[in-house]
């Protein structure tokens, strides 16, 4: 038997050290549509309970809206379960190309090439556009997906500190012998929630002859004034060479990611990004949903103006009550506790209280800053907040951390 | 040397510390130590390269040669004329 008692000694090994270092991740499940309010089962064999949602990328409501329901009722019925086949085969339909161009339309770009996730686009977008004669530039908080995908690229990589300007310039400077230069960043940050200075990079871009990448999973459909994404917030749009986003978050939640931008480098995917070649594309019913997504985005800002009126009170009403947050207007806000033991217990005790929100810590978020992070919606409404508002103070003055300064918190718990 | 030691020094300490309060020494673990990651040992490899006007081979710009500010020396002097 090639799995020996020996093989599986050394994997059990692994998972115990996981555990004994409190990292070992577990699923909570979740017996409800993906919204506001969720009935969940933990632990695993207990009984459900009802809890306000403040952790889902849900941001702006729509993974259970009636209107993407229906449209991915309908595009089951009249395009079928499955492709069966990768895009360039016979996998691609009519409604993938309809979506191809909503999004090229929606991010103001050139064009746009699907992919089954971002994560996907991430893997496959570095190595299809660059080689070795090349060199990448990355802020030093980028998502894991784009440093797997910069892995997987012969590329010269370097990184610059996170949003610092001047330290990007250096390194411009550095590798300005380069064939082609591209700097990456995320729009928004997942675990902060700041957004990147895209104005700035386009200057910088535009003057040392560079491209620009920027991943925008969390910003895609709420940030800016009509939430075409940081491009927009920034005045930038048109100016970005490639961006890469989700559906999987804010534009239905459902799954599948692309690449849009300068039509050259999304036609240079198109023949060699290997997630693309060689996976199926995003399935019909999810397509027929975002198409649908994009249209009631295109329609109306109610929405993503109802999302940054919840943030707005949101981050007031934790702010007025003595918590610790990182600055930012979006609606991704860590309460910081900077204990990773703090940070579970926390977390804990507000699931007590009927909140559900996550704790992270190291190796997630730097040594010492651990936080729980919570994510608003437009599903939320008023009293769900005020609920969660709640529950958090009275969790707060239980660990008596309201009012208390960082180093107060750390002076009490530890870093 | 103790020239070249203290701009690799001042070089590492900008490019890669955080945090202004910790301190640096000619011998302090740098890759081990977990201060710079094999990423971003690229930047350091280019800039000995310009600064020295030397060419450091892939294959001997190892984690081992780029671990303390001491090493980094001895490897540079190894390539300088």
């Amino acid at each position: 038997m090639a799995y020996s008692d020996k093989v599986r000694g050394i994997y059990t090994g692994t998972l115990n050290e996981i555990r004994e270092k409190g990292i070992f991740k577990q699923e909570r499940f979740i017996h409800s549509s993906q919204a506001a309010d969720i009935e969940v089962e933990f632990p695993t064999g207990s009984e459900l309970k009802k809890v306000i949602n403040m952790c889902a990328n849900n941001y702006l409501g729509l993974s259970s809206h009636p209107d993407v329901i229906k449209a991915a009722h309908a595009g089951l019925d009249s395009r079928g379960y499955g492709m069966s086949s990768v895009r360039f085969i016979c996998g691609t339909q009519d409604i993938h190309k309809e979506l191809e161009a909503k999004v090229t339309k929606f991010l103001g770009t050139e064009d746009t090439i699907l992919f089954p996730s971002c994560m996907d686009a991430n893997a496959g977008v570095f190595e299809a556009i660059l080689t070795g004669e090349d060199v990448m530039i990355s802020d030093r908080l980028v998502h894991a997906s784009i440093i797997d995908g910069m892995r997987l690229c012969a590329a010269l990589h370097d990184t610059f500190k996170h949003s610092d300007m001047a330290h990007l310039e250096e390194k411009l400077q550095l590798h300005a012998d380069k064939r082609l230069k591209v700097v990456i960043t995320d729009g928004v940050f997942s675990m902060d929630g700041d957004t990147a200075k895209l104005d700035e990079m386009v200057a910088l871009c535009e003057k040392y002859d560079a491209m620009l990448f920027v991943d925008e999973s969390h910003s895609s459909g709420f940030i800016g004034k009509t939430g075409r994404g940081t491009h927009e917030k920034c005045g930038v749009v048109g100016k970005i060479d490639i961006i890469t986003t989700t559906f999987g978050k804010a534009l239905g939640g459902a799954s599948g990611g692309c690449v849009s931008g300068r039509k050259e480098l999304v036609e240079m995917c198109r023949q060699k990004a290997r997630p693309y070649l060689f996976s199926n594309t995003i399935a019909p019913v999810v397509v027929s949903g975002v198409n649908t997504v994009l249209d009631i985005l295109s329609k109306s800002t109610e929405r993503r103006d109802k999302l940054e009126r919840n943030t707005q009170f949101w981050r007031k009403g934790l702010t007025d009550a003595g918590f610790v947050l990182k600055d930012g207007d979006t609606p991704i806000v860590p309460v910081m506790l900077f204990n990773a033991k703090l940070s579970q217990d926390f977390s804990k005790a507000l699931y007590e209280e009927g909140v559900y929100a996550i704790g992270f810590f190291f190796p997630v978020v730097p040594q010492g800053q651990a936080r729980i992070r919570t994510q608003v919606s437009a599903g939320h409404e008023i009293h769900h907040l005020e609920k969660a508002l709640e529950a958090f103070k009275k969790v707060g003055k239980k660990f008596d951390i309201l009012g208390k300064t960082k180093q107060e918190i750390i002076a009490m718990y530890g870093q | 040397m103790a020239e070249m030691k203290d701009i690799v020094l001042q070089y590492v300490i900008n490019e890669y510390l955080e945090d202004e309060d910790e301190v640096l020494t000619y011998d302090t673990p740098l890759i081990s130590g977990g201060i710079v990651d094999s990423f971003s040992m690229v930047s350091l490899k280019r800039f000995l390269e310009n600064k020295y006007k030397i060419s450091i081979p892939d294959d001997k710009a190892t984690p081992e040669a780029f671990d303390t500010v001491n090493k980094i020396c001895d490897l540079v002097n190894g390539y300088l004329k």
